[in-house]
C-alpha cells in the first residue's frame, strides 16, 4: 500500500524519537528557560571582544579617513567590498530555505529555517557596514536617500547600480526581518505562556504582540507567510543580481561579464549553506536538538552545497573560456593575471578554485555527506573559498590598470582593515548567541505542524499498513 | 469590546476536534473561536470562516510601490532636474527596473504585515484574555459564547460528549487592551 505514503520511502523521518506536541515545546523552549551555560558565556565574551575591536577599527577609519586602510591608486575597493559581497552572499541561504523551499513544499526546511533566517538578518547587518563606512565621511551617509534637499534639490542617480544596491539591501533586510518576526510571533507566545518569572512574562508578553492562536489569525498568518515567501523568492535572486551589477555594468576587464548575476546567486547560496552548516552543527549539539536537526537535514544541505559548488565551478570555467574565445586582449590579460602562476595574486585564484570547485566534490559520497566532523570542516573551507572568490574578482581585476607604472604596488590590508572584518564577525556572533539564548531556534509551530506527517512515530505506524496486502488493508480500514 | 461569558473546552487531538466543530455548529451553539498551537489546514473551512483577503491587499500595496517608484524616478529625471547624460534618454526604463522591483516588494511586504497586525490586533504592549495557556503548547481550545438561549449545563455536557476535556466557564473581555503579562488585570467585576 505504498500509495498511502505521504512521502517516498527513501526519506527518513524529519523528527526522530517518539514526540508529542508537548515534548516538542519542552525540547525547544528548555534552553531558553535554563541558566546560560559556561560555553555560551565564553562564546559571547569572545564575540563582544571582537565587536569592540571592530568598533575601534571603525573609529580609527572615521577619524583618520580611508587612508587607515591600505587602499591604493588602483585598488579603491579592497577588503571592504570583498567582505560586503561575502556577507550578503551568506545571508542568501536563509531566504532560500525559508522562502524558496516553502514554495517547493520541502518539509525539511522546518527544522532549520528559523536559525537560517536569523543568520540572514545578522549577515545583512554585517554586510551593510562596509559600503556605509567605505563612504569615508560616514556622517553624510544619508545622502544616498532620495529626499528633497537644499542642494538643488540634487537627486541621487537612479541609473547607478550602487544606488540599486542601497534599495536592494535595505529592502532585503526589511523584508527578511518582517518575515522572520511574523514566524516568531506564535513561538514567542508559546514561551510567554510557559513563563514562570515576572520579567520573562513581561518581556515575551511584549514580544509576542498578544498572539492567541485563534483560527482566523492562523489563516491570515498562513496567507501572509505564503505571500511573503512568494515576494522573497524573486527578492533574494534580485539582491545578489544587483550586487553583481556593481561589477557587471562597469567596463573593467574581468568585471564586465554577463554571466555574473546567475553565477553570483549560485555562489551566494553555496556560501550561505556552508555558514548554516557551521552554525547548526554547533547549535544542535550545544542545545541538544539532534532530534529536530537530524543527519537527514545535514545531508540534504550538503547536497545543495555540492550542486551550487559545481554551478560555481562551471561559471569559473565559462569565464576563462569566454575570455579566450572573445579574444579581447584586455579581458585575456585580466584572466592571465589570475591563472598565471608568476603573477602576485595567482595563489588566491588557486585557493579559490580548490576550496570552491574541487573540495565540495567529496560530497558525492554519502558517507562523507553524513560525517559531522567532515561537514563542519568543509563548511569552513567553502566560506574561505567564497571569500577568496570575491577577493579574486575585485583585487586581481583592478590591481593592474591601464597604466603599467602603477602596477608595482602590492595590495595587502592594514590591521584596521582586518579589524573591521573581525568586528563584523563579532557583531554576527554576538547577535547569534543572544538569539540562541532568548529565542526559539527552531520554529515550534511548524515542527508541530509536520510532526504527525513526518515524525518517526507516524512513519512507524505507516510501515505496518504498508506491509499489509490490499485485501487486508481494505478489510481493516474500508467503511461498509 | 465587552465582557462576555464563555464555555471553554480543550481537545488533545485534532482528529477529535474536527468532528466536534461540526457537531457544535450543527447544534447551533455560537462558536466563538478555536485556539490552536499550530495552523490546522481545513479548520477555518470547518468553522465556516471566509477566506482571507490579505493576498488582495498585498497585491494592491505592491502595485502602489510599482507606480510610486516609476512616477517618482520619472518625475525627477524628466521634470525636476533633467540631466543630459551623454544624450541618453531621460526615462531609461530598463535602468529603473531594479529600484521599481525593490519598491514593489517593499511596499507589498510592509503593507501586508501592517494589515495583518491590524486585522489580528497584534502589537507590542497589547494584552488579550487567554482561555487556556496550553493553547500555545499542545491543546486545541474550543470556546463557545454563552448567550441568552444557551443552557450552560447542556453546553458543557455537549462539549464533553464531543470529546473535550477541562471544560470550564470563563467571563472575559473578548477584545484587547494595553497591559502587561506579568500583572493580573481585573477587568471582570466579581
Amino acid at each position: 500500500m505504498s500509495a498511502l505514503r505521504y512521502e517516498s520511502q527513501v526519506r527518513s523521518p524529519l523528527v526522530t524519537g517518539e514526540k508529542t506536541y508537548h515534548q516538542v515545546t519542552e525540547d525547544i523552549v528548555r534552553p531558553i528557560e535554563g541558566a546560560p551555560t559556561r560555553l555560551w558565556k565564553i562564546g559571547l565574551t569572545i564575540s563582544v571582544l571582537l565587536l569592540c575591536f571592530g568598533a575601534y577599527s571603525v573609529y580609527r577609519e572615521v577619524v583618520y579617513g580611508i587612508g587607515e586602510w591600505n587602499l591604493n591608486k588602483t585598488i579603491g575597493w579592497g577588503w571592504d567590498i570583498t567582505n560586503f559581497v561575502w556577507w550578503v552572499g551568506i545571508g542568501h541561504a536563509g531566504t532560500l530555505i525559508s522562502a524558496i523551499l516553502l514554495l517547493f513544499r520541502q518539509g525539511w526546511r522546518t527544522g532549520v529555517n528559523r536559525a537560517a533566517e536569523a543568520m540572514t538578518i545578522f549577515a545583512v547587518m554585517c554586510a551593510g557596514q562596509f559600503p556605509i563606512f567605505h563612504m569615508g565621511r560616514v556622517w553624510m551617509a544619508f545622502f544616498v536617500m532620495p529626499y528633497p534637499n537644499t542642494r538643488g534639490p540634487l537627486w541621487v542617480n537612479f541609473n547607478s547600480p550602487l544606488l540599486w544596491d542601497v534599495f536592494a539591501i535595505s529592502t532585503y533586510f526589511t523584508v527578511s526581518l518582517l518575515f522572520w518576526y511574523c514566524g516568531l510571533l506564535p513561538d514567542l507566545a508559546t514561551v510567554r505562556d510557559r513563563a514562570k518569572e515576572k520579567w520573562r512574562k513581561r518581556l515575551y508578553g511584549n514580544l509576542a504582540f498578544g498572539w492567541t492562536g485563534s483560527t482566523k489569525h492562523w489563516q491570515r498568518h498562513e496567507a501572509l507567510s505564503l505571500v511573503l515567501a512568494g515576494l522573497s523568492t524573486p527578492l533574494v535572486l534580485s539582491v545578489h543580481t544587483i550586487v553583481s551589477f556593481d561589477f557587471a555594468t562597469s567596463v573593467i576587464p574581468g568585471w564586465h561579464t554577463t554571466i555574473f548575476p546567475p553565477y553570483f546567486v549560485a555562489g551566494a547560496i553555496f556560501s550561505g549553506f556552508a555558514m548554516v552548516q557551521t552554525l547548526l552543527i554547533i547549535t544542535r549539539k550545544v542545545l541538544n536538538l539532534e532530534d529536530y536537526i537530524t543527519m537527514e537535514h545535514i545531508e540534504v544541505m550538503n547536497k545543495v552545497i555540492v550542486l551550487t559548488g559545481s554551478i560555481v565551478g562551471i561559471a569559473y570555467i565559462t569565464e576563462l573560456f569566454i575570455s579566450w574565445y572573445g579574444q579581447n586582449p584586455y579581458e585575456m590579460a585580466a584572466f592571465k593575471n589570475r591563472y598565471d602562476l608568476s603573477t602576485p595574486y595567482a595563489w588566491s585564484y588557486y585557493l579559490m578554485m580548490s576550496c570552491n570547485v574541487i573540495a565540495p566534490q567529496f560530497f558525492w559520497f554519502r558517507k562523507l555527506r553524513r560525517n559531522l566532523l567532515f561537514t563542519f570542516f568543509m563548511s569552513i573551507i567553502v566560506n574561505v573559498g567564497m571569500w577568496f572568490e570575491r577577493f579574486v574578482i575585485i583585487v586581481t581585476s583592478i590591481y593592474r590598470d591601464y597604466i603599467p607604472s602603477s602596477w608595482s604596488t602590492y595590495y595587502a590590508p592594514t590591521i584596521w582593515e582586518v579589524g573591521f572584518y573581525l568586528g563584523t564577525f563579532g557583531l554576527f556572533f554576538t547577535c547569534f548567541f543572544l538569539f540562541a539564548k532568548f529565542f526559539p531556534v527552531i520554529a515550534i509551530a511548524e515542527i508541530k505542524h509536520i510532526l504527525k506527517k513526518n515524525g518517526e512515530s507516524y512513519k512507524e505506524a505507516m510501515d505496518k499498513e504498508e506491509n499489509e496486502s490490499v485485501e487486508q488493508f481494505v478489510h481493516e480500514n474500508a467503511h461498509h | 469590546m465587552s465582557v462576555k461569558k464563555f464555555i471553554v473546552g480543550s481537545f488533545d487531538d485534532e482528529k477529535v476536534l474536527f468532528p466536534a466543530v461540526k457537531k457544535v455548529r450543527k447544534a447551533g451553539y455560537k462558536l466563538h473561536d478555536v485556539y490552536t498551537p499550530f495552523p490546522i489546514h481545513g479548520l477555518d473551512t470547518a468553522m465556516g470562516l471566509r477566506d482571507t483577503s490579505l493576498h488582495t491587499a498585498g497585491f494592491i500595496y505592491g502595485i502602489t510601490g510599482t507606480t510610486t517608484a516609476l512616477t517618482f524616478m520619472g518625475w525627477v529625471f524628466t521634470k525636476d532636474w533633467p540631466l543630459n547624460i551623454g544624450g541618453k534618454p531621460h526615462f531609461p526604463l530598463p535602468a529603473f527596473i531594479p529600484i521599481t522591483f525593490e519598491l514593489t516588494v517593499l511596499f507589498s511586504a510592509v503593507g501586508m504585515v501592517l494589515t495583518f497586525c491590524y486585522l489580528c490586533q497584534l502589537a507590542p504592549f497589547v494584552k488579550k484574555h487567554h482561555f487556556s495557556l496550553r493553547a500555545t503548547d499542545d491543546q486545541f481550545v474550543m470556546v463557545l459564547e454563552v448567550n441568552k438561549r444557551t443552557n450552560e449545563e447542556d453546553a458543557k455536557a455537549f462539549l464533553a460528549a464531543a470529546g473535550a476535556k477541562d471544560i470550564n466557564v470563563q467571563e472575559a473581555e473578548d477584545g484587547w487592551w494595553l497591559g502587561r503579562y506579568d500583572k493580573e488585570d481585573i477587568l471582570v467585576k466579581g
